[in-house]
């Protein structure tokens, strides 16, 4: 009874119920999430992660803006089928760069996370522009207009890498400087094929090693 | 029947407002389902995407996703507390003008959140998508939302605040918590942040948001709904006030906890998927407790079933709600997770949540509130009785489909033959989905057109109407202090 005595005060007074919801729905975030976001093992980078290139980093942002995370995930389970069928598993130390994270909720298409390689650039391109020239049941939807946008058709490359480099990510001045340059004459399409080929840089080689966990 | 008194001298409760946002929710609910609905259709036959960049699946989809959610979901659960909150106060809202620029910015953000989405703009975080100019927008508008609500709570008449209004406030504190934090994200140009956090932890930031996102708006906030509409609906009071409290506590601090569970095998650490699991297990209790006190709510009230087509949404809803919340504590458990998790269930799971808990209780609450707010009875319960049963075939083609779909794209994905290798290629898998896809488009286009139904039927009812002037009842001290001590609905 002495409960419901204190919730009689509880359901009586607006500021203490709206203390009371604030408090109880906090606990699991501060025990849970907050060390999380803390843990310095979860935000370091593996040894052999570097920052994307301006390229990729274009492409990277592409593939945010067209929403590719909705049909393709980027995390490989510590499953045996699926370092058979994609290769090693994701680790932590991966995604040191990744912001955001992008590793997926449903695969209505493949995983990506180890795609770079696999394929020539030459078939990305094919595949990207019509998919059903190369994989004739395909469902993913056609991207014709990757080709006909430049890299940086929005001259923001800098402020991108200037933003990313307050976050922590060690680009230097000439990176920044050189940025444009380097997208100089480089299609949309271009930059997303780089940044697919650049999936898998890590871990790769160890595949074997991780058969079996 | 106090609610129908017209009485000029007293103030009026303000009830435009409710019928501003029942309107704009039902027309965000044709638009995101038709958009959903296409998205479906591009999934069976791809050309449908047309080479254009607004109508290709990925941004498409997010299109739908924040049109329901948002558009629809948040309207109905904005217009809703607005009218239950005056009602269980007795009192007019707090500040009529702020509640209007509630509903105007928000229906502002909704139009051009969604172009900006079509055009590309993209945070990355699903379910928050909205590049941060909408973030800000929408946290603002959202603390107007607060002070109009608390505000009217604040100057109530009655000494209890009543149960829905619990429900209603968690929606609104605690989704104000998540926005915020999940979407801390540093600018680099009006349409591009980068997040906070880095990797890893952005995913259990993510899913700590994406997941409370479900548990406080589309749970939280439609138990306010429920809390409120059901006992009106069927005229009896809530069967256990107690188990009310119990449910509401342990909901609010449960929840929070369970995201991980979708992340399980992910490179996140394994206390935290660990807590994410028992917490998610901890939920089945409030979740049913509610479930519970709802169904024996309508115990008294069987035979309103067979002539009120309100009543037989919300307690249709009632049974969505206890299936979709036994489904999530079983998928968050790591064994059932590695067969469900990446897979069609997943969608399955959310749209038996979705279409058979919010999409359904906002409806019976709809065709409860439409007449009342127009003065006169509904335009067609022969109409409503098409809606429900098309409603429920849409659902069971749904999510039937998409459960034979995720169970067989997992059994597929995860079979090894003798050598220990995969036995099915990615393209092999993909390929068996095509009938289930096509079962699920016929579903959602079913359901789309029971919604269509009740938009007719609804504008039939309102047709030439002025929304009713309502006034607060003068509370008889022997009813007010029976009230009290009961905590049932005024």
């Amino acid at each position: 009874m002495t409960l419901l005595a204190v919730h009689k005060a509880v359901e009586r007074n607006t500021g203490l119920l709206i203390f009371g919801i604030l408090v109880v729905a906090s606990i699991g975030g501060l025990v849970q999430v907050l060390p999380s976001t803390l843990d310095e093992s979860l935000s370091a980078p593996a040894p052999n992660v570097v920052p994307y290139g301006p390229l990729e980093l274009v492409g990277r942002d592409i593939y945010i803006r067209e929403s590719c995370s909705t049909c393709h995930s980027q995390q490989v389970r510590p499953l045996l089928a699926e370092v058979k069928r994609y290769g090693a598993y994701a680790r932590a130390g991966e995604f040191a760069y990744d912001r955001p994270f992008l590793w997926g909720s449903k695969r209505t298409g493949p995983d990506l996370l180890r795609v770079g390689g696999k394929y020539t650039d030459a078939w990305h391109r094919v595949h990207l522009l019509d998919p059903r020239t190369v994989i004739p049941t395909s469902i993913m939807p056609a991207y014709p207009w990757l080709d006909t946008r430049g890299a940086n058709a929005d001259d923001d490359i800098q402020a991108r890498l200037k933003t990313l480099r307050t976050l922590g990510h060690p680009y230097s001045d000439e990176a920044i400087e050189s940025a444009p340059a380097a997208l100089e004459g480089k299609t949309e399409l271009d930059a997303v094929v780089a940044y697919l080929q650049s999936l898998g840089r890590f871990g790769i080689n160890d595949v074997e090693e991780h058969v079996g966990h | 029947m106090v609610e129908h008194a017209r009485n000029g001298a007293v103030e009026h409760y303000e009830d435009r407002i409710v019928a501003a946002f029942t309107f704009c929710s039902i027309v965000w609910a044709i638009a995101g389902m038709a958009a959903g609905v296409y998205a479906a259709a591009e999934l069976v036959w791809p050309e449908l995407n047309f080479g254009l960049p607004w109508l290709s699946f990925g941004r498409l989809r997010t299109g739908h996703t924040n049109l329901v959610l948002f558009g629809f979901g948040v309207s109905a659960l904005i217009g809703t507390s607005l009218y239950s909150v005056q009602r269980t106060s007795h009192v007019r809202l707090l500040a009529p003008k702020l509640a209007w620029f509630v509903f105007y910015a928000w229906q502002l953000t909704i139009v051009l959140g969604a172009w900006s989405l079509l055009a590309g703009w993209n945070g990355g975080k699903e379910y928050a998508e909205l590049e941060w100019p909408f973030d800000i927008a929408i946290a603002v508008i959202w603390i107007a939302y607060a002070v109009v609500f608390f505000g009217t709570i604040a100057r109530r008449k009655v000494a209890p605040i009543y149960i829905s209004n619990w429900f209603y406030g968690a929606l609104i504190i605690v989704v104000a918590m998540l926005h915020i934090v999940n979407n801390l994200a540093l600018p680099a140009t009006l349409s591009k942040s980068y997040s906070l956090f880095p990797g890893a932890q952005d995913a259990i930031v993510q899913w700590w948001y994406g997941h409370n996102a479900v548990g406080f708006l589309l749970t939280g906030g439609f138990l306010g709904m429920l809390y409120y509409f059901l006992p009106k609906q069927a005229e009896q009071p809530i069967w256990s006030y107690r188990l009310s409290i119990v449910a509401f506590w342990a909901f609010v601090y449960s929840y929070i906890w369970a995201g991980p569970h979708h992340l399980h095998y992910n490179a996140i650490p394994e206390w935290v998927q660990s807590l994410g699991v028992i917490m998610s297990l901890v939920l089945l209790a409030p979740s049913w407790a509610t479930m519970i006190n709802g169904v024996m709510t309508v115990s008294n009230a069987w035979r309103k079933l067979q002539t009120d087509p309100a009543l037989k949404f919300i307690v249709l809803a009632l049974a969505f709600y206890g299936l979709a919340t036994f489904e999530g504590p079983m998928m968050a458990i790591r064994s059932v997770n590695v067969m469900s998790h990446f897979t069609e269930w997943t969608i399955g799971h959310v749209h038996s949540g979705a279409l058979g808990w919010n999409a359904l209780i906002t409806f019976g609450t709809f065709y409860y509130l439409v007449p009342r707010l127009a003065g006169r009875p509904l335009h067609s319960t022969v109409l409503a009785n098409a809606h429900f049963w098309l409603a429920l075939a849409g659902i069971m083609l749904y999510v039937l489909s998409m459960w034979a779909a995720g169970l067989s794209q997992s059994l597929l994905w995860l079979s090894l033959d003798d050598l220990g290798e995969v036995r099915y290629s990615f393209v092999e898998v993909m390929e068996a989905m095509a009938p289930y896809y096509l079962l699920r488009l016929v579903g959602g286009v079913l359901f789309l057109a029971g919604t269509v139904l009740m938009a007719v039927n609804l504008r039939l009812t309102f047709a030439g109407a002025r929304t009713v002037a309502v006034s607060a009842p003068a509370l008889v001290p022997a009813h007010a202090a029976a009230f009290s001590a009961a905590g049932g609905t005024p």
